[in-house]
């Protein structure tokens, strides 16, 4: 007996939910191994990454504040991915955001104008799709690979991240500490929940959630760049533009990451400093993949996510574990989520072998 | 002033060999028409293990050695995503690629920091001592003339072998390739490992030579501009190892120009290799003629046997 591939024609509903669940169990089954092999207990291990995260407030409030930036991250790209548009420079555009709100928070320093902020947002937004919006370009005008050119262009923002906090912007009262002066009370979010560092910009990322399902399941352009990335062909013959696609899918993205960028120096870092992110950028590729693309599934994969993060945080503390098994919990999720999609697209036919 | 020529051109070959490595092994997984994002995860592997196996065991060869089937096995992943469960590769090259990150500072976590003595350069006796020559070229480590070796050998093989022939075709067109009868996946699932062994060699040469220390991040985006590289290169070794020199004399510069005190803000100076990839891809890529031409047909499409 031997078995061959055939391609399904629909992906079921069932398939799409099965394959990150899959996916879950194998990572975790794969982790339990590793941790064995680091000498760790599997089910102590598991109990500091996924348990004790949600056992206290301050715990809940620490996983909703890394869920908010990785859900909003992942709703822009995954709009890009589906129409085969590759933004992994999502780490750059949350860094433009976050220059850009900084400077305008630092030069309007004694403001106490309810505007600063929402104007934060719209600068750090604007600049996030500006930083993704040269990739547009150097692609549709030049055919550039947008892979490489949204990399290098987050390269380059950190560099220029470093260069501002070392001059420009730093704190002049700061002892020459490579980071800005604190920004006032009108340039930060409200906290939402009291003894939690989560603020109201969780909202803004369930409100592009909104948006992008929205976009995706009810909008004409949406629908454009979903073709256009399935069957480019028949798109080209529908007349949809590819250009049109490319500059669409990488300015969202940028956006939303740009977004995320004001949110984090508005919100748990209050100043501009050398580390803005914990690589919220290329983990939220993997959000996006893990939610399926879809709006809605990207909000449980944001969810998971975060609680890699802040269990990987407390398993260093309580376990003992390496610093690392959270980047390598996030590598192994896509590993098997790419894996198991074969089966939501294809099906295994016996064939009789004739003899 | 002749001394610091020396210096540059010397210095210009050493940070060009991690590049030559990872990008040689990449320039074969293309030509049979896969694209593997994940070299900078697999160089960073490579770094890390050559780095802790040259500690641990006193020995450069193992160092290597293990760096290459470190990074290979690593790359095996990759191959079974992409090959057997159709993966997008596009993605699975960032998962494998996340994962070799992740896996680099778990292998070089007792050992975050540590230095170790440089690959010791050759004894090549008179030519050594040749004036300003012996300086630039007779005066490297081994593994500095593996790496030319092996552009010469990826450039043979590809132009003007049957195995290169064959992996052209299955790059070009696997259902032509797999009626003739060659094993399209097998020569593929090679074709990646031995672009993982190569990335592999290519981060050991950077913390046992080049650096020579380990640090978690120490690729620094090199696998990516590799990967650009590649892509400059128009897919023929020769050309992305000039590109590779090119990238290595950049990087020298780079130090050079702040060893003099210019009054550049050193940040410009660290952005260079990424701004310099960006300008040179848009100049390359600016003929879609030119790179459909020269690209792999199959390239990054996923392929399987219809019976």
């Amino acid at each position: 007996m031997a078995y061959r591939l055939v391609t399904r024609t629909e992906t079921s509903l069932r398939a799409q939910l099965l394959v990150p669940l899959a996916a879950i169990v194998l990572t975790l089954l794969a982790g339990s191994v590793l941790f064995s092999l680091l000498g760790k207990n599997p089910l102590a291990a598991f109990h500091a990454f996924f348990i004790e995260p949600l056992s206290t407030r301050y715990g809940i409030g620490e996983v909703l504040l890394k869920m908010g930036p990785l859900l909003l991250i992942a709703q822009g790209l995954a709009i890009g991915f589906r129409a085969r548009v590759w933004n992994i420079g999502a780490e750059g555009q949350l860094l433009a955001g976050a220059m850009a709100a900084s400077a305008l928070a630092l030069h309007f320093d004694t403001s106490e104008s309810a505007w600063l902020l929402p104007a934060m947002v719209c600068v750090g937004t604007l600049a996030g799709a500006a930083w993704a919006g040269i990739a547009a370009w150097l692609r549709t005008a030049f055919n550039a690979n947008e892979i490489l050119v949204t990399f290098m262009l987050s390269s380059i923002a950190l560099q220029l991240l470093y260069y501002l906090v070392s001059g420009p912007l730093r704190d002049p009262m700061g002892l020459n500490f490579p980071q800005s002066a604190l920004f006032s009370d009108a340039a930060m979010f409200a906290p939402l929940l009291d003894n939690t560092r989560v603020n109201n910009s969780l909202f803004l990322a369930l409100a592009a959630s909104l948006l992008a399902w929205i976009f995706v399941q009810r909008s004409l352009s949406g629908y454009k760049l979903l073709i256009g990335g399935l069957a480019p062909q028949a798109a080209r013959y529908a007349g949809f533009s590819e250009k049109k696609a490319v500059w669409l899918g990488l300015l969202i993205g940028g956006a939303a990451a740009g977004m995320a960028g004001v949110g984090e120096v508005a919100g748990p870092l209050g100043l501009l400093q050398r580390s803005i992110s914990p690589g919220y950028g290329f983990a939220a590729i993997i959000v996006a993949f893990l939610g399926g693309l879809h709006p809605i599934g990207i909000v449980f994969a944001a969810f998971f996510m975060a609680l890699i993060y802040v269990g990987g945080d407390m398993s260093l503390v309580s376990v003992g574990l390496p610093n690392s098994s959270a980047t390598i919990f996030q590598g192994l999720l896509l590993v098997f989520y790419l894996a198991c999609f074969l089966f939501a697209n294809h099906r295994l036919q016996k064939v009789e072998i004739r003899h | 002033m002749l001394d610091s020529i020396v210096f540059l051109l010397a210095g210009t070959l050493a940070a060009a060999t991690p590049l030559l490595f990872a990008a040689m092994g990449e320039a074969v997984v293309e030509k049979a028409g896969v694209l593997n994002l994940s070299i900078e995860g697999m160089m960073a592997v490579g770094a890390a293990t050559g780095f802790a196996v040259a500690t641990i065991s006193g020995s450069y060869v193992s160092g290597f050695a293990m760096a290459a089937i470190g990074s290979a096995i690593l790359s095996s992943i990759f191959a079974v995503l992409v090959l057997f469960f159709l993966a997008n590769q596009v993605a699975a090259g960032l998962a494998v690629g996340i994962l070799g990150l992740g896996f680099s500072v778990l292998i070089g976590k007792n050992h975050e920091g540590q230095t170790i003595k440089s690959l010791p350069d050759l004894e090549l006796g008179w030519l050594s001592e040749l004036p300003f020559v012996g300086g630039v070229l007779f005066s490297h480590d081994l593994m500095l003339y593996v790496a030319i070796g092996m552009i010469i050998l990826v450039w043979w093989v590809l132009s003007h072998s049957r195995l290169g022939l064959i992996i052209r075709a299955v790059g070009e067109s696997p259902d032509a390739a797999s009626a003739i009868g060659y094993p399209v996946v097998l020569i593929r699932f090679l074709a990646i490992l031995f672009g993982g062994a190569m990335a592999g060699l290519g981060g050991a040469y950077l913390t046992l030579s080049y650096t020579p220390l380990w640090a978690e991040g120490l690729v620094a985006g090199r696998g990516w501009i590799v990967v650009a590289l590649v892509v400059f290169g128009m897919w023929r070794p020769l050309r992305i190892a000039l590109g590779a020199y090119l990238f290595g004399a950049v990087s020298l510069l780079e130090l050079f120009i702040q060893g003099q005190g210019f009054s550049i803000p050193s940040q410009l100076l660290s952005a260079m290799p990424y701004i310099i990839t960006i300008v040179i891809l848009v100049i390359m890529s600016r003929n879609p003629r030119l790179i459909r031409l020269n690209h792999p047909a199959s390239l990054g499409q996923s392929w399987h046997r219809n019976a």
